[in-house]
C-alpha cells in the first residue's frame, strides 16, 4: 500500500479538521497538514509540497487554492480531481459528499483513490452530523417561537397553554400553513404592536 | 402541462438579475420552465456542478466557457454559452492608502490611472480579482501590460471577502463586480477609480452557458431559457422598471442584499469615496440594448487570444458564443438581430447604426482604451 503520501486538508473549522486528520492516520497516512487560512495557503503549498489537497466543495476559499495551484513555480500542478474522470463512481461520490480534492498531476488514480474513499467516509458522517445540528438548532429555535406564540394567547385571550396550541394549530390547518408560521407571524405582529 | 425544471447555477451577484427577474416575474413561467436558482459558493464550484451534469445551466464568467472548451484551467469540458446575461459592470479601485499616493487622477481616466500606478515606486501592487478565468483578470491583464514598468500580482479572493482584504492589507488594489465595489466604499477600505468599460467600452460580463451536449440534446428547453431570459432581460433594461427591479431583488431571497447595494449598478450612480457625490457611468451595466445579450463570435475570439489560444484554439472560442443559437431561437419573439455575427472588436468609438434584420439597430461605443482593434477573420 502507498501510504507515504503528503495531504494537505483546509479547512477553518477545527473540529472538522480533527475529524478528517483522525481519519487519515487511523486508515495509515500520517503525513498531513491542515491549514486554516487561506492567507498562508501559497506559502504551504510551496513548502509542503502536497501530494493531494483536500477542500470542502462549498468552500469559497476554493478559487484561491485552484489559482495558486496554477501559479506554484513547479513542475507539478495540482489539478482538481475532477478532472481525472477516469472513475466516474468515485467522482460523484466525492461531489456528493461535498469533498473537493486537488491532485498533483502525473499520480496515478490508484495511488489516491485510498485517500479519497477515506476522506469521502469522513465527509459525508460530517455533513450528515452538521445537517442533524442544524435541524436541532431550528427545532430548539421554533420551539421558542411557538412557546412564546403560546404566551401571548395565553394573556390576551386568557386561554390555557392547551388551549392556545390548539388555537395555533387550528388556524395553521385552516390556512394551510405551519404552525410555526402562524407563531412567527403572531410574534411578529406582536413585537410590532408592543 | 407539467413545467420542465432547469437547474441553474448562480453566484450572487447584481449581474445575475436576469435570472433572478426571469423566474420572480414569471418569464420562465410563461415559457412553461420552473427555473431553479442554486447559489454557488464558489466559480471553481459552479463549474464542476455544470461539467459534471449536477447543474443544467449556469451564469458563468464570460472567460470561462472559453477557457474550459480549450481545456485550460481546473476542469475542461466543452461548455457553451447561449446569450450574454450582462455587459460591464465591474469597478477598480484601490486601498485608501494607495490613493493617497496616488493623488488626483480624475475618474475613469484608465491610462491616467495607469501612469499614477507606475510612477510608484514601490513593490509590486497586488490586485485582487475574483477568479482567474474572469474578465475582471483579462480587462485588468490588458490594461497592465500595456505600460512597461508596472508590476503587478494577482490575488484570488472571493468577492464578499474583498473589502476586509483591502482591509487587512492583503491587496492593494481590487477588481470586482458589483455590489462589492460599493461595498468597499461603504466600508470606507478603498476609493474606486474606474469602471471596466473605461478599459473596454463594452465587454461581455456573465453569460449563460451550458453543456454542449446539453445544448444538442436539449434543444426545446434551451429556447425556453433563452426566451424567458431575453425577456427578463429587456424588462431589466427600461429605465422606468429600474426602481422595481432594484426593489425586486433585493427582496429575493436569491441574492438577499440591500437594496441600496443593488441600486448603484443598475442606475450608474457609481460614489467611488464615501460621503462623495456619484459619478453617473454609462452603459454601467447593460442587459439588453445595443445587443447586449448577443453572443459576438468575436467576442469568445478576443477572450481565447487574451487567454493565449493559438489560431485553432481561437476557431474553438468562436464555435462556443452560439450566435447560431440566439438567431434560432429569438428570431420568433421580435428580437432584432445584427447583420453579422462577428465585429472588429475596439473599431466603434461612438453609438452607431449597423445593418439588423430589422432593419438597422444601435451598437454601443466597443472601444479600448488604448485604441486598439482586434479582426478575427474566419477561417477559410
Amino acid at each position: 500500500m502507498n501510504r507515504d503520501l503528503r495531504i494537505l486538508v483546509v479547512e477553518p473549522d477545527p473540529e472538522r479538521v480533527l475529524g478528517i486528520i483522525n481519519a487519515l492516520t487511523d486508515a495509515g497516512w500520517s503525513d498531513v497538514k491542515a491549514l486554516a487560512q487561506i492567507s498562508a495557503l501559497d506559502r504551504t503549498v510551496r513548502e509542503f509540497k502536497p501530494d493531494i489537497v483536500l477542500i470542502d466543495l462549498t468552500n469559497p476559499d476554493r478559487d484561491t487554492l485552484e489559482h495558486i495551484s496554477f501559479a506554484t513555480e513547479t513542475s507539478k500542478r495540482a489539478v482538481a480531481l475532477f478532472v481525472d474522470q477516469t472513475d466516474d463512481a468515485l467522482t460523484q461520490a466525492a461531489l456528493n459528499a461535498g469533498v473537493s480534492a486537488y491532485v498533483v498531476d502525473g499520480l496515478k488514480m490508484e495511488r489516491i483513490k485510498s485517500v479519497l474513499e477515506t476522506a469521502i467516509a469522513r465527509f459525508k458522517v460530517m455533513r450528515q452530523m452538521q445537517s442533524e445540528l442544524d435541524a436541532a438548532k431550528q427545532a430548539l429555535e421554533d420551539r421558542k417561537t411557538i412557546d412564546r406564540a403560546k404566551g401571548i394567547l395565553m394573556r390576551q385571550r386568557t386561554l390555557s397553554e392547551d388551549e392556545a396550541y390548539t388555537l395555533l394549530r387550528k388556524t395553521a390547518m385552516g390556512q394551510n400553513r405551519k404552525v410555526i408560521d402562524v407563531a412567527q407571524a403572531l410574534v411578529t405582529a406582536a413585537d410590532l404592536l408592543s | 402541462m407539467t413545467d420542465r425544471v432547469l437547474n441553474c447555477g448562480y453566484v450572487p451577484l447584481v449581474d445575475c438579475a436576469p435570472l433572478v427577474i426571469a423566474r420572480e416575474l414569471g418569464f420562465a413561467a410563461e415559457e412553461g420552465l420552473a427555473l431553479n436558482l442554486v447559489a454557488q459558493p464558489s466559480w471553481s464550484a459552479l463549474r464542476d456542478m455544470l461539467a459534471l451534469g449536477h447543474l443544467d445551466a449556469a451564469h458563468m464568467l464570460s472567460p470561462m466557457p472559453v477557457a474550459m472548451s480549450i481545456g485550460l484551467g481546473g476542469l475542461s469540458a466543452q461548455i457553451d454559452a447561449l446569450m450574454v446575461l450582462s455587459v460591464n459592470g465591474t469597478v477598480f479601485g484601490v486601498s485608501n492608502g494607495i490613493a493617497a499616493e496616488l493623488g488626483e487622477v480624475r475618474f475613469g481616466d484608465a491610462l491616467g490611472l495607469l501612469k499614477a500606478l507606475a510612477a510608484r515606486r514601490s513593490g509590486p501592487l497586488r490586485i485582487g480579482v475574483p477568479f482567474h478565468y474572469s474578465m475582471h483578470r483579462l480587462l485588468m491583464n490588458y490594461w497592465t501590460s500595456s505600460l512597461e514598468g508596472l508590476r503587478i500580482e494577482e490575488i484570488t479572493v472571493p468577492p464578499p471577502r474583498m473589502a476586509d482584504a483591502v482591509a487587512e492589507g492583503f491587496v492593494d488594489a481590487f477588481w470586482v463586480g458589483e455590489p462589492w465595489g460599493s461595498v468597499a466604499v461603504q466600508q470606507n477600505v478603498g476609493r474606486l477609480m474606474m469602471a471596466g468599460q473605461d478599459v473596454w467600452n463594452f465587454a461581455p460580463e456573465k453569460v449563460l452557458a451550458v453543456r454542449h451536449d446539453w445544448a444538442d440534446t436539449n434543444e426545446d428547453t434551451a429556447r425556453r431559457v433563452m426566451r424567458a431570459v431575453y425577456r427578463a432581460s429587456a424588462w431589466l433594461d427600461a429605465r422606468t422598471n429600474r426602481t422595481l427591479a432594484v426593489e425586486i431583488l433585493a427582496r429575493s431571497e436569491h441574492l438577499s442584499m440591500s437594496p441600496d447595494l443593488i441600486d448603484p449598478a443598475l442606475s450608474g450612480q457609481i460614489t467611488p469615496l464615501l460621503n462623495h457625490a456619484p459619478e453617473a457611468v454609462a452603459r454601467f451595466v447593460q442587459f439588453h440594448k445595443h445587443a447586449a445579450s448577443f453572443p459576438w463570435r468575436s467576442q469568445a475570439a478576443w477572450i481565447a487570444q487574451q487567454l493565449g489560444a493559438d489560431p485553432a484554439g481561437i476557431q474553438k472560442a468562436k464555435a462556443c458564443f452560439r450566435s447560431d443559437l440566439y438567431r434560432q431561437n429569438l428570431s420568433g419573439i421580435g428580437a432584432d438581430m445584427p447583420g453579422a455575427s462577428e465585429k472588429v472588436e475596439g473599431a466603434l468609438r461612438y453609438e452607431t447604426a449597423v445593418a439588423s434584420t430589422a432593419g438597422h439597430m444601435i451598437l454601443a461605443p466597443d472601444a479600448f482604451f488604448d485604441g486598439r482593434t482586434f479582426d478575427f477573420p474566419a477561417e477559410n
